[in-house]
């Protein structure tokens, strides 16, 4: 068993595709770096925090980017953002089986905001193109930084996402939080309550993450196989029922303060009991619960 | 601009919006037809109740009236920071307006944005950079964060950020950094209306905001490194 927590991106990408499958683009011997951090006499890096290449899943083709939380939180500036922009236009040309996003950012890079934040807002836009020409686009979300800030609205723009309980999926992490609004709003060290808000039990629950699955690489391997074959669906019908999904959730939990709460209106026996379990275990609790 | 006088000056001929709280919405008059209008004022946070309201708003549009353009006239300080937004999942309310959206520009609606006051971060991503093209007012104010607390959290002095914002459009506050960047494509003056039946009059495009970007010198990395991954040999 190997950690997906622990793991660098690199590591990640050798372990979860197809045995020297892997083709990087840009690697890091192009030097394809941020200027804007040197500008700032910040440590640029190579790849600029994001690995994007070619590869096989099972056997079947798939392009592939991995974030790299270990630098600068995985935070999008101006060549990271493109880098993804790209693949993601490349899989227009190339209609791979699935794009596979194994995520880890903290959302815009500050050190270069502006270029970060419409980077962003071009991979949204290149995600949607992508996906309503036919090729689905898979998010694996279990690293150490979680995915927040613009990132955390891609992931969900995605057909489908894998995560573990330590996966984090958000928009605002506990920390933004925190620092604007008071402790008493969100006291990001309570780690407990941090991931029952954000971590990947509750986004299971809540019908966002498809699949919870341990923090074992070869388990997201799996979880990612089973996934090739989704269909990207962006027909009325289909917003039409999400948008009565999401109203529903308002509806029915917009009033509770703490995941517990919204546990328990699903149906759950024992909610604060869902945080020791490990996958298996949980999976087989909330059976047939999820929102 | 307050927007009752903003709302005059794009509809001449009239309009019939309403609000409600910090939402608004309806129907503008203009020579190449109806528009749909969606916006927020008071720069509004976006929390999930505004983003699914707004989604809402573009499936009836997409449902009820095919083709009609929507203009998004958003004013936002971003999105609402709240545990309980995240704890129902706003950026999946954010996501799920963007997919709205999208359906709009597939089933061929022109989706028009227009910052008229603020944009801010979130609230801006889950809007106005949302639409085919994005105008913005000369007074508009759009930013990521403003420069002390950029400071703060990255350690870097202010004071060398505030010298480099002079010559940097990367990551200060300012509209004519996101001009500059390709991200508004223009600035509107003169008379709205006609830049509104100019903006109608656009071609329907791909995401172009790279190449503007590019060409005013304000990000010169983007389009080409996007190019290089799209075209690698492998």
């Amino acid at each position: 068993m190997t950690s997906y927590y622990e793991a660098s991106a690199r590591e990640r990408l050798h372990a979860l595709l197809d045995k020297d499958s892997f083709r990087e683009f840009l690697p890091p011997t192009e030097r394809v770096v941020s200027p804007h951090l040197v500008q700032l006499d910040t440590p640029a890096a190579f790849d600029d925090g994001v690995i994007v290449g070619r590869a096989t899943l099972d056997g079947r083709p798939v392009l592939v980017a991995a974030q790299e939380g270990g630098f600068m939180g995985g935070a999008v500036g101006e060549v990271h953002g493109a880098k993804l922009v790209g693949l993601l236009e490349r899989a227009r040309d190339e209609k791979p089986a699935a794009v596979l996003l194994l995520v880890e950012s903290g959302g815009v890079r500050l050190h270069e905001a502006n270029a970060g934040l419409i980077g962003v807002s071009e991979i949204m836009r290149a995600v949607l193109a992508l996906r309503s020409e036919g090729v689905p686009v898979l998010v694996l979300d279990g690293g150490q930084f979680g995915c927040f800030g613009g990132m955390g609205i891609v992931a969900r723009l995605c057909d489908a996402i894998v995560m573990s309980e330590e996966g984090r999926l958000g928009l605002s992490g506990p920390e933004v939080i925190e620092t604007t609004c008071g402790v008493e709003e969100f006291d990001s060290r309570d780690r407990a309550l941090v991931w029952r808000t954000v971590g990947g039990k509750h986004r299971y629950l809540l019908g966002e993450a498809d699949a919870l699955v341990a923090d074992d690489i070869a388990a997201f391997r799996e979880a990612a196989i089973g996934l090739l074959d989704t269909t990207p669906d962006l027909s009325l019908a289909a917003l039409a029922a999400e948008h009565e999904r999401l109203g529903a959730r308002l509806q029915k939990f917009g009033a509770l303060r703490d995941a517990l709460d919204i546990w328990s209106a699903l149906g759950v026996a024992k909610p604060e009991k869902l945080p020791l379990l490990e996958a298996d275990a949980f999976n087989a609790v909330v059976a047939g619960k999820r929102a | 601009m307050d927007v009752k006088i903003l709302l005059k000056q794009l509809f001449p001929a009239g309009h019939d919006v309403a609000f409600d709280g910090q939402f608004f919405h309806g129907t503008g008059e203009t020579p190449r037809g109806k528009v749909a209008i969606i916006g927020s004022i008071d720069a509004a946070p976006i929390g999930v109740e505004l983003a699914f309201r707004m989604a809402d708003d573009v499936l009836k549009i997409v449902r009820d009236h095919p083709g009609r353009p929507i203009l998004l006239l958003v004013d936002t300080q971003g999105q609402r920071l709240s545990r309980r937004d995240e704890l129902l999942g706003i950026n999946g309310y954010m996501a799920h307006l963007a997919k709205c959206l999208q359906l709009a520009r597939n089933s061929g609606h022109r989706i028009i944005g227009l910052v008229y006051s603020e944009a801010v971060s979130g609230g801006f991503l889950a809007s106005s950079l949302l639409a085919d093209r994005c105008y913005a007012l000369p007074e508009a104010q759009v930013k990521v964060m403003n420069l002390p607390a950029m400071s703060r959290i990255t350690k870097i002095p202010l004071e060398r950020l505030q010298e480099l914002s002079m010559t940097s459009p990367v990551f200060a506050p300012g509209v004519l950094n996101y001009l500059k960047m390709g991200a508004v494509h223009s600035l509107w003056d003169g008379d709205l209306s006609e830049r509104l039946a100019e903006a109608l009059d656009a071609p329907a495009e791909g995401d172009r905001r790279r190449q503007w970007g590019e060409e005013r010198e304000g990000r010169k990395l983007a389009r080409s490194v996007s190019e290089r991954v799209r075209h690698a040999a492998s």
